[in-house]
């Protein structure tokens, strides 16, 4: 599997003198939606932060479409295709949802495309047409997700990577959101999300990896996982009784 | 009020709209800069001082036409600000949020000293070369110039506008200051937006800098620092980071300024600004227009303390080098050489003032001369017009110099971080200034003379050995008590607001009484060593006390090691010594300070001794 598009390779993080990541390996495949599983404090978050480069693994690499993301900074790592919609949205709150959503095309030059690409994302998510022109951060939670989708999908990204892309939205919500997931990748987007829900990122996920304190403890297939007892007991059934 | 009465009030009010308008290309500027990097740029009136002499340059030796000067101005200090942020800031980017504005303050006392070195400190004429023609309005008037400054400032603010609304860069502006981390995972290069929004701010700052020079006819190497705390002050009015309050709260800060001229006098101009800064962190210190009165948290916090293990000098080893202080008098006879060790014993009770507050509780003061000063016109008036024996004046003078002083700085002690330093600051210059004012206790500008030396059974101690040795025995002891204090109970309480003020509070630690402790303290060593300088001196002024001795005495403190004793000693006897013992470099010694605060900040943060 080396022509996975993202590929994290050994990976060892460190917060000061703190041990995150030990020896952290995962791929995602082209076209798939790959979900990483764990609990608080697991490594989770820190996996986006080393794949979008702003926390440096002391060692081992990060592999995007084969080049080796090592030394690149932020920007740069976006530039090659990886989107991002952050943990909590992070939209930008007093700019509005038209001026967010085309942020996502910063990197871009051509107008002429981003403004075709604007309208086709404004059809995927129709309820951002009518808010245009509002501050992104009177937005609900769940339109404030669209937006930030919509953010990442403008950069044309191969990948996109998503931090709890569920998180503290009404169960409305939550089903849409991963609607949209399912749509986007549809077109082609890889996914690489993390979450702590396990029974909904299984849902929509082709594969999972599950992370416990800086280890991954079990990975496979998405229908595999959920049917795993040891899953089972220390995730879905505290998540469905949530 | 009557008709007739109204014409220079109206010119008051133009004539505060004007100035509102220079403070405004000031403070929008720094609310830029603030927005991208929660930075407060204390390099901002350097930068503006800068504008001014490239202007007088263009002016006066280019003989260059005024659009030309002007795109000069605003791209000579555009390039000027790029090289600020590359130089103060970025390096900086991973350190405590304090540490770039202690970079701000070096790179500007860099740029007023090189200024003076090139420039000579004399003022200059900076002559316009407008039409000096006036419509009268009313009972006032405009001018050529008035209408420029105007031009200059409404025309800067719809660029500015247009920029950050319609520009792929201004949106990467507005993006990083609302969202560094999510700006970056759009692609936006922040390096480049600070470097972007560093530039711009100069170029409006040297702009505004070249508009006062023009107004006044007359610029300085000092001008700066006034002018950027002006600015400072018009952006907290408005709410920090925020670019239509900054406009609003410089033209608010304009208008006082000129009706409190017209009631009061000129020499009070300052004075509005500084007790309107006072009344804003106090009653809001987010600014007029800001919704909550409630304190942006995490950015502003942070204290300028670098892990580190201090040096620990064995017992021993102290009282070696206290007995071998104490007896160079009797092996060095040069006056001049026990003179300036002298004094620089007397700084080191600054030091040791200073380190107490801004090491061990974390509270960086940048206005500790004030308390020098408090402590030197409490002793002198005491002995001189109340007759109270110099030696009783001297401890006395502590007490008034601890009192005032804490209650000066007490409504800053519910804030934090930067707006601490900018509070302090005010103070400082607020003591300065009523100094200045208040002729019938100060004396005003003309300043106290003829102060008694100290005297002990009538015989004063004023030959080359006592000037030594008073300073060194008083330093000594509180150096002792410090040291003592700091080992104790009361030192960990101290040292654990400055970690974490909120675990400190929950732990049932009352701040306010504890800092009002530490300043109490603080105040007392500071003021004893202002009351010996007033006495040693035997005249003093509102000048004796400026505020590069408050950047000086930051300076050496941060040599030593933060909250370090031993430190603060060895930072004044390294900054005040060392440069007099080579007079060469007389002129050259504030420099010096500015260039080894830079260099501190950025490579050894932790000073020579270590932070305690």
């Amino acid at each position: 599997m080396t022509d996975a598009l993202l590929r994290l390779d050994r990976v060892n993080s460190f917060y000061g003198p703190v041990q995150v990541h030990f020896d952290l390996s995962l791929e995602v495949p082209h076209g798939q939606i790959v979900c990483l599983l764990g609990g608080n404090a697991s490594g989770k978050s820190t996996t986006m932060k080393i794949i979008l480069g702003l926390l440096k693994p002391r060692s081992g690499q990060v592999v995007f479409d084969g080049q080796p993301l090592t030394g690149l900074t932020t920007p740069q790592i976006v530039r090659r295709g990886i989107g991002s919609v952050p943990e909590s949205r992070r939209l930008f709150g007093t700019m509005t949802v038209r001026e967010n959503v085309l942020m996502g095309a910063y990197t871009r030059s051509d107008a002429k495309s981003v403004a075709e690409d604007y309208d086709g994302v404004l059809e995927l998510f129709p309820k951002l047409r009518e808010r245009h022109a509002q501050q992104a951060g009177t937005l609900s939670g769940g339109e404030q997700q669209m937006v930030a989708m919509a953010r990442a999908l403008m950069g044309r990204p191969r990948l996109i990577v998503m931090d709890e892309p569920t998180m503290g939205l009404s169960p409305l919500h939550v089903d849409r959101v991963l609607e949209m997931i399912q749509t986007i990748n549809r077109q082609g987007v890889s996914i690489f999300m993390v979450e702590q829900n396990a029974s909904l990122a299984l849902q929509i996920a082709h594969r999972g990896y599950v992370l416990q304190t800086g280890r991954i403890v079990l990975s496979g297939p998405a229908a595999d996982l959920a049917r795993d007892p040891q899953i089972r007991d220390a995730y879905l059934g505290g998540a469905q009784a949530a | 009020m009557l008709p007739t009465t109204l014409g220079p009030w109206l010119d008051y009010t133009i004539n505060g709209l004007v100035i509102g308008n220079i403070y405004a290309l000031l403070a929008v500027g720094l609310a830029l800069i603030f927005g991208v990097s929660h930075l407060i740029n204390f390099a901002h009136g350097s930068v503006y001082m800068v504008g001014a002499y490239i202007g007088w340059l263009c002016v006066t030796k280019l003989a260059l036409p005024l659009p030309v000067t002007f795109v000069t101005v605003a791209a000579g200090c555009g390039l000027l600000g790029a090289v600020i942020e590359r130089v103060g800031l970025r390096p900086l980017r991973n350190a405590p949020r304090i540490a770039p504005l202690l970079a701000t303050i070096g790179l500007s006392v860099v740029l007023d000293q090189s200024a003076q070195l090139l420039f000579s400190p004399d003022p200059r004429a900076l002559p316009t070369q407008l039409p000096t023609w006036r419509i009268a309005i009313g009972g006032g008037s405009i001018g050529a110039l008035d209408l420029l400054i105007a031009g200059v400032g409404i025309g800067s603010a719809g660029l500015l506008y247009g920029f950050l609304r319609f520009t792929k860069l201004g949106w990467a502006v507005r993006a990083t200051a609302l969202d560094r981390d999510a700006a970056q995972q759009c692609g936006v290069d922040v390096d480049k937006v600070n470097r972007t929004v560093f530039a711009i701010a100069s170029a409006l700052g040297g702009v505004s800098g070249l508009l006062v020079g023009m107004y006044y006819n007359t610029i300085d190497p000092n001008m700066g620092f006034q002018a950027g705390l002006k600015g400072i002050v018009a952006q907290l009015i408005g709410g920090v980071g925020n670019v239509p309050g900054a406009i609003a709260g410089s033209l608010l800060l304009g208008l006082i300024e000129s009706y409190g001229i017209a009631l009061f006098g000129t020499s009070y101009r300052n004075l509005f600004a500084f007790v309107a800064l006072i009344l804003i962190l106090v009653l809001r210190p987010n600014g007029l227009f800001a919704r909550a009165r409630r304190l942006p948290p995490e950015p502003l916090t942070g204290t300028f303390i670098a892990p580190s293990r201090p040096l620990v000098l064995p017992k021993w080893a102290v009282w070696a080098l206290a007995a071998a202080a104490l007896a160079l008098p009797l092996v060095v006879q040069q006056p001049y050489l026990l003179q300036t060790l002298g004094n620089a014993w007397l700084y080191a009770l600054l030091a040791l003032s200073l380190t107490l507050v801004a090491g061990t509780v974390g509270q960086v003061s940048l206005g500790h001369a004030g308390l020098l000063a408090i402590g030197a016109y409490a002793s002198s008036l005491l002995a001189l017009d109340a007759g109270v024996p110099v030696l009783l004046a001297v401890p006395l003078a502590g007490l008034v110099a601890a009192a005032l002083g804490t209650a000066l700085v007490y409504p800053a002690f519910r804030l934090r971080g930067h707006y601490v330093s900018i509070a302090t600051l005010a103070v400082g210059e607020i003591v300065t200034l009523v100094i200045l004012n208040w002729e019938s206790l100060t004396r005003g500008p003309i300043g106290v003379t003829g102060i008694p030396p100290l005297s002990v059974a009538g015989k004063p101690l004023v030959s080359g050995q006592w000037v030594y040795w008073v300073p060194l025995v008083v330093l000594l002891a509180f150096a002792a008590l410090q040291s003592r204090l700091l080992n104790s109970h009361l030192g960990r309480t101290l040292r654990a607001i400055r970690e974490d003020d909120v675990a400190a509070r929950s732990y049932g630690v009352d701040l306010n009484r504890y800092k009002g402790l530490a300043f109490a303290v603080a105040g007392f060593i500071a003021g004893v060593g202002g009351a010996l300088m007033a006495h040693f001196y035997s005249y003093i002024n509102h000048e004796t006390f400026p505020a590069p001795v408050s950047m000086l005495a930051l300076t050496m403190v941060i040599l030593g090691g933060l909250g370090n004793v031993a430190g603060a000693v060895l930072g004044a006897a390294v900054l005040v010594g060392l440069p007099e013992l080579f007079r060469a470099a007389a002129e050259y010694r504030m420099l010096i300070y500015g260039v080894v605060l830079l260099l501190l900040i950025r490579f050894r943060p932790q000073g020579l001794l270590g932070t305690v």
